[in-house]
C-alpha cells in the first residue's frame, strides 16, 4: 500500500488487514518496551495545513513508536496556506528526506492531488482533508467497534450485520464520509441521521439509509453503536438549524435519549466533544462510551497505517 | 521445475520426537522451559513439540503442560524495505512470561539466520530469558550471521537457487518437506 | 493579394464544389473551376464550412497576458477553425469603457488572425452595482453590441432590468452569466453524487435555473434581447424552450465541454475539469445535446478560458475555473453532436457560425458559402482522428481537459479575409499573414 488516501478505495480484505495489523501494534503497546525498530531510518513529516493537535499527536506517537524520525510542520495561516503552493512545500519536505508525508489539509482532495502529482516519491497518508475523508479516524472507529463486539477474537473479522447510527452534521463531516465507506465495506448497516440541511444532496446511491428523526432511527435500527459527530455551533448562523437548543433537542444524545438506548449500544464520538450540545456528559462518560478507547486505539491504527505504507519496498 | 520430497509425514513426526527428547535431555528436565514458535509454521511446530514434551514429562510431572506461544518477528526484520510489505502476525507469550526462562525458539527452516536475529531482538523487548535455544525442522545452510541451531530435524545441504518448502498438516492440510530447483518459484 | 482555388470541397449541404477566393470575396463556386495565377488547394475529402464564430472567448488582454493575449488567443482561434471571436470583458482593467474595448479591437486587427469583437461589461468593474459606459462603448470604434459581466452574474434584479432596457436602446444584447450568488457560495462542483462523495461544496442546478427563469421574464417585460451564456442544465433547457415558445427574445449558448464531459471526471480532484458553471450529470449532457439539436440552444460557444499551469495543479478548491476550448471545439461538437446523429454538418454550420454571427451582430461572418459571400472559410477533415495533444494547442495556456483524449476531425486550413491563417494544419506565422 503506497498511500492511504481514503476508505472509499479500500476493499474488505485490505481493510481487515489494516485492522489486524493494528491489533498486532496494539499488543506491542501493552509491553514495557513499547518502541519497535520497524521504521528506523525513515522520516515521517506531519504536514498539518490545518490545526489539529489531537490528530498530530496521535500520528507523532505512532511514528515514534515505530522508531521513525518525525518532523512536524504546522502551517496554518502561514505562507503554505495561500502563497506557497503544495507542490513547493512537498518538494521541500522531500528534499529534507521525508519518506512519508502525513497530510492534514483544509481542502478536500489535497492528499489525492499530492499523491498523484508526480512531485514527490514519498508515501502520503491522509490525516483529514476538508470535508472529504479522514480514513485513519474511520479505521480507529471500526477497530474500536470490532474490539467491543469481538474482543480477543477480533482478528480476521469484519462488522457483518452490525448496525451503526451516524448522527449530526454529515454534510461537513469527513469522519462521516470515511465511516460510511469503511463500515459498509466491512458489512455494517449504516444509518445517517441529521436535519435535512446537514445531509449532503446526492446520496441516494450511497449504501446507507438516511433519516431525520433520531428517536425513530434508534427504535427502527436497534443500533450496536451510535456515533455522534461534532457539530459547529456557528452552523446556525448559516441557517442550517435555528438554534443550539433546537439542534440538541432533535439530534443530541441527551440524557433521556441515552437512557432509552438498548443496553448493548456503545456511544462513539471522534472528539473533541461539545458536551451538552451534541452529546450529554451522562453519555460521554458512561462505560458504554468508547471516546477514550478511540483515542488510545488511534495510535495503534496509525502505527498500522504507517507500517503498511512505509515499511515495504517496491511491490 | 521439479519438486523432490526430502521428508514425509512420518519423518517429520520422528524428527520432532527426537527434538523433544533432546530438549529434555539438554535442559535436564522441564524446569523453566518455554517454547515460542515463529509464525507461520514455527508456531505449529512449537505446539507439536510442546505437546510431545508434555506427554514425555507426564510420568514424572503429572499435570504439567509445556508453556508455548508465538513470537512475531516481522517488525524486527532487516529486509522490510526489500520486499512488498509483510503482514504482521500475533505474538502470544505464555502467561508465566519469559523472564528467567529457557526459551526455545522454533522455526521451520533455518537459512540466512536473519529471521532468528530478528527474533532475538524481539525477544529482548519482551523480557530477559535465562537462556535462548533454537530448534528448526530443516537447516539448509547458507548462514549470513553467526547463528547456529541447538536442535535440528534434518540437515539439508541445498543450493542457494533451490527452494525448500515445508508443509504441515495444521497449516497446509498436507505434510511434507520438498526441495525445488530453479529460482523463481512463487 | 493571392487568389486561391480550392478544389473538391464538400459543402455542408452535401454538394462537392470548387471555390475561388479572390478580390476579398468568394468569387466563384462551381465545378471544374480554374483560375490563372491562383494558388491551388486540394480539398478532396474535406468539408468547407463558413469560418466559425465564437461568442464567448477570454483573451485575457489587457491584464492577463501570462495566460493569453489577443494575439495568442487569435492564433488559438484560427487553429480551431474560427474566423471571429467575441472577447469577454473580464480583463484588467475591465472592458467597461470605450478606451478598453477600442484597445482590444485594435489589438485584434493588429494580430490579423480573426475578427475580434469586444464584449462590453454591463456594470462598472463587473461590480454589479452601477452600469458601465454602455452607450460610449456602443458608439465607440468597436461598435459594441454584446454586453456581459461574465464571470459574475448580474444578480440584482432591478439592475438587471435597467441593463436590459438600456442596452435595448442600442440594439444590443445582454449576455448573462446565470449564477445565483447566494446559492453558490464557495461552490466547487455540480451538486450531486460526485460532490457529495468528494466533499466539495455543491453548485446546484437551481442556482443557474433560478436566474434564467427570472431573466426570461424580465426580457419579456422589457422587450429586450437576452442571451444566456454557457447554459449547462436540463432545467435550463426547459426554461429557454418555454421562453421561446412564448416569443421571448432569448438566445442561448452551450459550451463544447458541457456537451461531452460530466462531473464524474472530478473524482481524482484533477482541476483540469474545474470550470464554471461546473460539469454536470449525464442527464444534463443529454438534455443540452437535445436542446442544441432542436434549436432551443442557438449556438456553441467555447468559454475559452486560459490559465497558467500552476493554477490548475493546485488543490481543487484553490484551482482556477475554466478550460481552453478554441482549438478543440469543432472536434468536440463533431463527437458529441455529429457522430451521435443529433446534428448534420448544416446544423454545425448553423450553431457554430451562422447563429453566433447573427446574435453577436458580427457582419462579414457566418454567411453560407456562395458566390459573393465573405471569404471566411474553414476546411475540415472529418475522417481524421487523433489523440488530442499539447501540440494541438496554439494559444499560450495548456489547460485543456481533452489532452490525451482521442477526438475526431482535424482543421486543415482556414481563410480569414481571403488569406490563409491555417494551412496544412499549421497556423500561418504572423509575418506571412501580413505579406
Amino acid at each position: 500500500m503506497k498511500h492511504l488516501l481514503s476508505t472509499r478505495d479500500l476493499d474488505r480484505d485490505t481493510a481487515v488487514r489494516i485492522l489486524d495489523t493494528a491489533e498486532d501494534m496494539a499488543a506491542t503497546q501493552q509491553r514495557e518496551v513499547k518502541k519497535l525498530p520497524t521504521l528506523r531510518g525513515k522520516t515521517v513529516v506531519n504536514l498539518f495545513l490545518e490545526d489539529s493537535t489531537r490528530t498530530r499527536i496521535s500520528f507523532e506517537a505512532a511514528a515514534k513508536r515505530l522508531s521513525a524520525d518525525v518532523i512536524n510542520f504546522a502551517a496554518k495561516g502561514s505562507s503554505v496556506s495561500k502563497g506557497e503552493s503544495l507542490q513547493d512545500t512537498a518538494q521541500t519536505l522531500e528534499a529534507i528526506g521525508a519518506d512519508g508525508i502525513v497530510l492534514r489539509h483544509w481542502a478536500s482532495g489535497g492528499p489525492a492531488v499530492l499523491a498523484r502529482s508526480g512531485w514527490i516519491a514519498s508515501s502520503v497518508v491522509n490525516a483529514g482533508d476538508g470535508t472529504h475523508e479522514h480514513p485513519t479516524q474511520a479505521l480507529l472507529d471500526a477497530f474500536t467497534l470490532r474490539r467491543r463486539l469481538h474482543g480477543e477474537a477480533s482478528r480476521g473479522r469484519d462488522l457483518d450485520g452490525v448496525s451503526v447510527l451516524i448522527v449530526g452534521d454529515i454534510l461537513h463531516s469527513r469522519v462521516a464520509r470515511s465511516n460510511v465507506w469503511l463500515l459498509t465495506t466491512l458489512g455494517a448497516r449504516v444509518t445517517l441521521v441529521g436535519p435535512p440541511t446537514l445531509l449532503p444532496h446526492g446520496i441516494a446511491d450511497w449504501p446507507v439509509t438516511a433519516l431525520h428523526d433520531l428517536d425513530a432511527a434508534i427504535a427502527d435500527t436497534d443500533p450496536d453503536a451510535v456515533m455522534m459527530l461534532r457539530v459547529q455551533r456557528e452552523r446556525m448562523n448559516e441557517a442550517f438549524f435555528p438554534s443550539a437548543r433546537e439542534y440538541s433537542a432533535g439530534w443530541g444524545l441527551t440524557v433521556a435519549r441515552f437512557a432509552a438506548l438498548p443496553e448493548r449500544t456503545v456511544v462513539m464520538h471522534p472528539g473533541p466533544m461539545n458536551r451538552g450540545f451534541e452529546i450529554s456528559s451522562a453519555a460521554a462518560d458512561s462505560p458504554r462510551s468508547t471516546v477514550l478507547e478511540q483515542v488510545a486505539n488511534g495510535v495503534s491504527v496509525r502505527m498500522a497505517a504507517l507500517y503498511l505504507t512505509l515499511a515495504g519496498g517496491a511491490e | 521445475m521439479t519438486a523432490r520430497a526430502v521428508l514425509q509425514q512420518a519423518d517429520i513426526t520422528r524428527a520432532l520426537t527426537r527434538i523433544a527428547h533432546e530438549i529434555l535431555e539438554q535442559n535436564r528436565g522441564i524446569d523453566g522451559l518455554v517454547l515460542l514458535g515463529i509464525p507461520t509454521r514455527g508456531v505449529e511446530l512449537a505446539e507439536r513439540i510442546a505437546g510431545l514434551l508434555t506427554s514425555f514429562a507426564a510420568a514424572e510431572n503429572p499435570g504439567w503442560t509445556c508453556p508455548v506461544g508465538s513470537l512475531d518477528v516481522t517488525m524486527y526484520r532487516d529486509d522490510l524495505g526489500r520486499n512488498p510489505v509483510r503482514s504482521t502476525a500475533p505474538t502470544r507469550l505464555p502467561a508465566e512470561g519469559i523472564d528467567g526462562k529457557t526459551v526455545v525458539l522454533v522455526d521451520d527452516v533455518l537459512y540466512s539466520g536473519r529471521t532468528i536475529r530478528a527474533a532475538l531482538d524481539a525477544l529482548a523487548d519482551h523480557g530477559r530469558p535465562a537462556a535462548v535455544r533454537l530448534a528448526v525442522l530443516v537447516d539448509r545452510g547458507h548462514r549470513e550471521l553467526p547463528i547456529r541451531p541447538d536442535y535440528v530435524g534434518k540437515n539439508l545441504p541445498s543450493a542457494a537457487s533451490e527452494r525448500v518448502n515445508v508443509r504441515l498438516t495444521g497449516t497446509d492440510g498436507i505434510e511434507a518437506v520438498t526441495i525445488e530447483d530453479g529460482g523463481s518459484a512463487a | 493579394m493571392t487568389a486561391y482555388l480550392i478544389t473538391g470541397a464538400a459543402l455542408a449541404d452535401g454538394r462537392t464544389v470548387d471555390l475561388v477566393l479572390d478580390g476579398g470575396i468568394v468569387a466563384e463556386v462551381g465545378t471544374g473551376l480554374s483560375r490563372a495565377g491562383a494558388t491551388r488547394i486540394d480539398a478532396d475529402g474535406l468539408l468547407a464550412l463558413p469560418g466559425l464564430v465564437d461568442l464567448h472567448t477570454h483573451l485575457r488582454e489587457p491584464g492577463g497576458e501570462g495566460s493569453e493575449t489577443v494575439l495568442t488567443g487569435s492564433r488559438a482561434a484560427a487553429a480551431g477553425g474560427y474566423t471571429a471571436v467575441s472577447a469577454m470583458a473580464n480583463t484588467s482593467p475591465v472592458a467597461d469603457t470605450a478606451s478598453v474595448v477600442e484597445q482590444v479591437q485594435a489589438l485584434g486587427e493588429a494580430a490579423g488572425y480573426v475578427t475580434v469583437r469586444p464584449i462590453g461589461a454591463v456594470t462598472k468593474g463587473l461590480g454589479g452595482e452601477q452600469l458601465a459606459d454602455i452607450g460610449a462603448m456602443a458608439r465607440s470604434r468597436a461598435r459594441v453590441r454584446m454586453f456581459s459581466d461574465d464571470g459574475f452574474c448580474v444578480a440584482d434584479p432591478l439592475l438587471m432590468r435597467r441593463a436590459l432596457e438600456y442596452i435595448r436602446g442600442f440594439g444590443g444584447v445582454l449576455a448573462q452569466h446565470a449564477q445565483e450568488p447566494r446559492l453558490t457560495i464557495g461552490a466547487q462542483l455540480n451538486e450531486g453524487p460526485t460532490s457529495a462523495e468528494l466533499g466539495l461544496a455543491g453548485w446546484p442546478a437551481v442556482a443557474e435555473e433560478a436566474i434564467i427563469a427570472r431573466d426570461v421574464l424580465l426580457a419579456q417585460h422589457t422587450g429586450a434581447r437576452l442571451h444566456v451564456c454557457h447554459l449547462s442544465t436540463a432545467g435550463s433547457v426547459e426554461l429557454v424552450r418555454w421562453a421561446k415558445s412564448r416569443g421571448i427574445a432569448v438566445t442561448a449558448e452551450v459550451t463544447p465541454h458541457h456537451l461531452l464531459l460530466t462531473d464524474r471526471l472530478a473524482e481524482g480532484y484533477d482541476a483540469r475539469y474545474k470550470v464554471n458553471p461546473p460539469l454536470r450529470s449525464d442527464a444534463d449532457v443529454e438534455a443540452v445535446r437535445a436542446g442544441l439539436a432542436d434549436g432551443t440552444i442557438d449556438v456553441v460557444a467555447t468559454d475559452h478560458a486560459p490559465h497558467p499551469a500552476d493554477s490548475k495543479t493546485a488543490e481543487w478548491s484553490e484551482a482556477a475555473n475554466g478550460m481552453v476550448g478554441l482549438e478543440s471545439a469543432l472536434s468536440v461538437v463533431h463527437e458529441a453532436m455529429v457522430e451521435t446523429g443529433l446534428l448534420d454538418w448544416a446544423g454545425v454550420e448553423r450553431v457554430m457560425s451562422a447563429a453566433p454571427a447573427r446574435i453577436g451582430g458580427i457582419s462579414g461572418h457566418g454567411e453560407a458559402i456562395a458566390a459573393g459571400s465573405s471569404p471566411e472559410i474553414v476546411l475540415y477533415d472529418p475522417s481524421a482522428r487523433s489523440d488530442f495533444a499539447a501540440e494541438h494547442l496554439a494559444g499560450r495556456s495548456r489547460n485543456s481537459p481533452y489532452l490525451g483524449r482521442r477526438l475526431p476531425g482535424r482543421v486543415v486550413a482556414v481563410f480569414h479575409e481571403g488569406r490563409p491563417t491555417v494551412l496544412d494544419g499549421a497556423v500561418t506565422p504572423q509575418e506571412a499573414l501580413r505579406a
